[in-house]
């Protein structure tokens, strides 16, 4: 479910390399994603609330290729018209995650000694939390809701990256271009700015990349629990928990958006392997 | 057809007693469009030896994979003839190649660090052939396999056969490797670089195993770049370049009368004691050789004063382990002083406190007779630029984002004289580079784009933008081709003649040392075993361990 | 030889206890954050309502719950009460949560347990027959990982659901905790963790193929298949070890999912239940029981570890 603990330090990759084509694909997708979260109105040209009840609960066809919902809506525009919200949360989840794991894994990998052994034991301590369950916990106290949800899946998938932030700073600490530049006579200040800050960042940007997929399935789980967006709404995962209690019979409520987030998440992935692999390349 | 297949001595008149175990006649490997051997004859006798010598790149490890069908994925192989013990080798199946490989054909590879399986027991290592093979039950492998390893002069073998190749030192590991290549006596060994990663008294002991195996009518071929390695093993040399053999022939010829510029060109680079005051670099033909003047070192006041140096870490499990030990030396302008030791010797930790990146545990160092070590970080930021240093890897020193001239620049301005616009600081970039050899092209390019030996002249290049006084290089040129090698030690000298630089120069080598050095420290475990004016040294060594590290290293005989 | 590994682990074990104290003294702290009054949240969940409540019926709450005692008292209170099992009052059944979750522990570990099993099995077949076999085989395992790995657990679950249980009715669809109802679910959770465990056997069993010391056992006159399970299969398990114990927390986060799409009684459920009725309590100490499950299976991963790496053992 989690590609994102998979280290960017020293491996190099040969294997699962995206091919040129797959890259393009992928990059496409998450073109038109793009488009329908800015301009869904250029995907569709229909309305996300429109009820047709006599033709409720239709299998796809070449008028609705994603079928009906129970109210007769057209779930492709109700996809097209979600995606706005569920790329919102994603990218802010990961935001929230990014931000916080920053600040705790440079901190730690910056300051060393005692610092570094007590935030080792906070994300350790947060590590005993599976991702899934400390969202839980958050939305047990403070409710479903949009802002509940990106606080909860940033906060979840939080240790991993801060792990990943300390390890990759520790490893530029040592970089030998660190003790050149210190042999220069280049002042903490400076060589921090100049070599350490981008050259632990740069791999993160990958990183980010692989988790706003990431952070998008995250949120959906909690939809599919019914502990997200409520259903009302289009919100991807919230279509999904509304399209669940049709499974036996109207398979395509929940599958087909499921679809979507799975493509999704597959595209921002194979972009994110790509831009590592290119980063890793440029350095080593 | 090459030329370099028909060198100066055609197998014919090597006076070969028997038939030959393996002949190779035309030899071709290309990996898609590339051609990497390039039509290579040879043949080896029972109880002979064919070192195959060559550089980076030069096709010699591929040739010698090849002999055992393991050249590698999406290689193609052509010969007229490869012939081993009257039997075809070039048209066979994986299956067939497997009963051949280990008993008929034992192979050796360089570090055996990485060439035994770390997971797995020496014992069970070193009896793999025996298993392979299916001679004997497992228990009997694992008897047998004691009995190898007390053969290749390991001591306490039923020990170590239980033990894993991390456990053991470099040398025990490397007689477990080639315990195990020899483990069903084959008639032919290749050893592949056997010795590149040893110290040289280790170095020694494995050669004289090797040497062995010859004596008992094995035959050997053996790959290396180190021509004095070569020259104490070899009845036979083929001189390898660009997957061609240039030169072939009996040792002592190859070794001594050279018919090939090239084969000379590589003798002449090899730093030793009779290269001292020589460019290794050959001048063109028609080029006066230059001897080089030695000014006279003026030794009133050091540049560089270090004064019972010591070094302790604390171990995880709380004891104490001295890694340098109260080592004191002077370094006078202009002049080079040398430090060799063995791996662990704790050379480099002295570098990195002469340049105070490492703190002492008791002593200090004075710059220019002003405290050095002892000043607060910030208070020794303001004159690091007089002291610069050139590491063993380059690459690992350049920021992956910068660009040459990016990294210049930066030097530069941390020199006495920061240039004033950008101009300025392109114009004396450039000027480096060219100090250095290299063209003003090289300043848009990304150091990971260079080769080796353009990296080490960047490098070089960066220590002296800021103008020191004293430039520590740490085993600046340990990762390079000899001929490389032997360029950026002409270099480093030219730059000393010209601009009255100091070196502290730390090597393993010690020909390289000696070739470089006015003065040498041995160190030893953390110590100086011996020190003084660098021939006096090498030719009356005092101290035993210099005496024993002298006698192991392997050398050309005066040419 | 002995020596290090007992400290090794002593140090781990010592690790894991400050660990488990921090993550209950964070689940007794998380309850606290409940925004509004406690005792107004607990009547408010057992009668549905959202309002107002007399004095005397909060006081009767506080009372019962101990939340008039000073906070302090209360922490050691639940520390101590966690040294006998004791997690606390569920808000809403009234009765311990030890007691709640209780049996239903048991299903949950065989799922993930199982899962874990058969993703391995599968990650370890595919990379062993597909790594290093020509460019066609080693891009259509490689393919194949990186797409399993992506997909989340309730698309896999719903799809399975469809296809085995609606379409071709092999499976039940609601399927109880009997051997039948366990296949769907073990495999909708080994699905996406046998492609993210095959990434990483696949990347490492690459490098170690190349490792000089693969060359040797060749030169030796090992077959192809000998070399793959003898030399290289081991070294590149290290990795997926390590990963298993990190993943043992992905697969109880996808166990939640999955007991929820198959109906499957589980931990997985009591919590989405207890999430539904804000019965903090019971979602505490859930959470705080499956920290304790997965600390414990880290410390197993970390022995395992040092039995399949000798080099551990020395330093």
């Amino acid at each position: 479910m989690s590609v994102l603990t998979r280290t960017t330090t020293g491996t190099r990759s040969t294997t699962g390399l995206p091919v040129r084509p797959g890259t393009v694909a992928a990059g496409g997708f998450v073109a038109l994603v793009l488009v329908a979260a800015m301009a869904p109105e250029l995907l569709t040209g229909d309305t996300p609330t429109r009820i047709d009840l006599p033709n409720a609960l239709a299998a796809p066809s070449w008028q609705h290729p994603f079928g009906t919902d129970e109210a007769g809506r057209d779930l492709l525009t109700r996809v097209i018209h979600g995606t706005r919200l569920s790329l919102g949360i994603g990218l802010a989840a990961t935001g929230v995650s990014m931000v916080l794991a920053i600040v705790l894994g440079a901190t730690a990998a910056l300051a060393g000694g005692v610092v570094d052994a007590v935030i080792n034991r906070i994300l350790e301590v947060t590590f005993a939390f599976p991702s899934l369950l400390a969202a839980l916990l958050i939305v047990a106290v403070y409710g479903p809701s949009v802002t509940t949800s990106i606080v909860a899946v940033g906060v979840g998938s939080m240790p991993g990256y801060a792990r990943m932030v300390r390890g990759q700073v520790l490893a530029v600490k040592e970089a030998g271009y660190i003790e050149s530049a210190q042999a220069l006579g280049h002042g903490p200040w400076t060589v921090f700015r100049r070599h350490l800050l981008p050259n632990a960042m740069r791999p993160l940007v990958a990183v980010a990349t692989l988790g706003i997929g990431q952070s998008i399935v995250w949120a959906s789980s909690l939809a599919f629990l019914g502990l997200g967006v409520p259903p009302p709404s289009p919100e991807w995962g919230a279509l999904l928990d509304s399209g669940r209690n049709h499974i036996t019979t109207s398979w395509w409520l929940a599958i087909l958006p499921g679809l979507v987030i799975v493509l999704f998440a597959i595209a921002v992935t194979s972009l994110g392997r790509t831009l590592q692999l290119r980063l890793e390349g440029a350095t080593r | 057809m090459t030329a370099g297949t028909h060198g100066t001595a055609v197998p014919a008149p090597v006076t070969e007693v028997s038939s030959p175990l393996l002949r190779v006649e035309g030899l071709r490997v290309r990996f898609g469009e590339r051609e990497v051997v390039r039509g290579v004859s040879f043949t080896v006798a029972p109880g002979r030896c064919l070192a195959i010598v060559g550089e980076s790149g030069s096709g010699k490890s591929v040739t010698a994979r090849t002999l055992v069908g393991l050249t590698g994925p999406g290689a193609r192989v052509t010969a007229e003839r490869i012939e081993f013990a009257g039997r075809d080798l070039l048209h066979r199946s994986e299956r067939s190649w497997r009963a051949i490989r280990g008993r008929e054909i034992g192979y050796v590879l360089q570090d055996a660090l990485v060439s035994l399986d770390q997971l797995r027991r020496v014992g069970d290592e070193v009896a793999e052939p025996l298993r392979v093979h299916g001679r004997g039950t497992r228990a009997e492998c694992a008897t047998a396999a004691v009995e190898l390893l007390r053969a290749v002069g390991v001591p306490e073998p039923e020990v170590r056969a239980r033990q894993r190749p991390f456990e053991l030192s470099g040398g025990l590991r490397q007689r477990a490797l080639i315990a195990s290549a020899i483990a069903l006596d084959p008639p032919l060994l290749i050893a592949d670089e056997p010795t590149t990663a040893l110290d040289v008294t280790v170095q020694a002991q494995v050669l004289d195993l090797l040497a062995e195996g010859k004596a008992r009518g094995r035959a050997l071929i053996m790959i290396s770049h180190d021509l004095s390695v070569v020259a104490r093993m070899a009845d036979h040399v083929a001189v390898m370049r660009q997957g061609e053999i240039v030169e072939h022939g009996p040792a002592d010829d190859v070794l001594h009368r050279p018919g090939h510029p090239y084969t000379q060109a590589l003798l002449d680079a090899v730093p030793s004691e009779h290269t001292r005051g020589q460019r290794l670099v050959r001048p063109a033909p028609g080029q006066p050789v230059v001897r080089r003047e030695r000014v006279q070192i003026d030794r009133s006041h050091p540049v560089l004063d270090a004064r019972g140096l010591t070094k302790v870490y604390t171990g995880p499990d709380k004891v104490d382990r001295t890694v340098v030990d109260d080592v004191s030396f002077q370094l006078f302008p202009g002049e080079t002083l040398g430090i060799v030791g063995e791996s662990g010797s704790g050379k480099t930790t002295t570098a990195r406190m002469a340049l105070a990146l490492l703190e002492p545990t008791a002593g200090e160092v004075l710059l220019h007779g002003e405290p050095w070590s002892a000043l607060t970080p910030a208070q020794r930021r303001g004159r690091r630029r007089q002291i610069g240093v050139v590491y063993q890897d380059p690459l690992s020193s350049f920021d992956p984002r910068w660009s040459v001239g990016r990294l210049l620049v930066d030097a530069l301005s941390t020199g006495p004289r920061p240039p004033a616009s950008t101009e300025e600081a392109r114009a004396r970039a450039v000027r480096l580079l060219d100090q250095v050899g290299l063209g003003a092209e090289r300043l848009d390019a990304a150091p990971l784009r260079l080769s080796g030996g353009e990296r080490q002249r960047v490098a070089i290049a960066r220590a002296l933008a800021p103008e020191p006084q004293v430039i520590v290089c740490d085993e600046p040129v340990s990762a390079l081709d000899v001929s490389i090698q032997a360029q950026v030690l002409d270099l480093l000298t030219d730059l000393q003649d010209e601009l009255g630089v100091s070196y502290l120069f730390i090597s393993h080598d010690l020909g390289v040392i000696h070739h470089m050095s006015d003065r040498i420290l041995v160190m030893r475990e953390g110590r100086i075993v011996e020190h003084g004016d660098a021939n006096e040294v090498f030719e009356r060594p005092q101290d035993p361990y210099t005496q024993r590290l002298l006698t192991a290293l392997p050398r050309l005989a005066a040419a | 030889m002995k020596a290090p590994v007992v400290r090794r682990f002593g140090t781990k074990l010592a690790s894991a206890v400050l660990v488990l104290l921090v993550a209950a003294s964070i689940t007794f702290f998380v309850q606290l954050l409940l925004p509004g009054d406690r005792a107004t949240v607990i009547l408010n969940v057992r009668n549905g309502r959202d309002q107002e409540w007399p004095p005397e019926e909060i006081a009767a709450v506080n009372a019962q719950f101990g939340f008039d005692r000073p906070l302090l008292l209360q922490y050691l209170d639940y520390l101590t009460g966690l040294l006998r099992g004791d997690l606390g009052t569920s808000y809403t059944e009234f009765r311990p949560v030890t007691d709640v979750i209780g049996a239903q522990l048991v299903p949950s570990v065989i799922l993930t347990l199982g899962a874990l099993a058969v993703a391995w099995v599968i990650a370890v077949t595919v990379t062993v027959l597909t790594v290093q076999r020509g460019r066609f085989l080693g891009g259509l395992g490689a393919s194949l990982e990186a797409f399993t790995a992506s997909l989340p657990h309730y698309w896999v679950g719903m799809l399975l659901l469809v296809a085995f249980a609606v379409k071709i009715p092999i499976f039940p669809v609601i399927g109880g905790d009997g051997p039948a109802g366990t296949v769907l679910p073990v495999l909708t959770l080994a699905i996406p963790l046998s492609g993210f465990l095959g990434q990483v056997l696949r990347e490492e069993f690459h490098k170690v193929l190349d490792q000089p010391f693969i060359t040797t056992a060749r030169t030796r006159g090992m077959s192809d298949a000998a070399v793959r399970l003898r030399h290289a299969l081991r070294h590149a398990v290290l990795p997926g070890i390590t990963l298993s114990g990190w993943a043992l927390g992905a697969l109880v986060s996808g166990s939640v999912i999955v007991e929820n799409i198959y109906g499957r009684p589980g931990i997985g459920q009591v919590l989405v239940t207890a999430v539904n009725n804000r019965d903090i309590p019971t979602v505490a100490g859930t959470v705080l029981v499956v920290a304790a499950v997965y600390v414990v299976a880290n410390l197993l991963v970390d022995l395992a570890y040092t039995l399949v790496d000798p080099r551990l053992r020395l330093s």
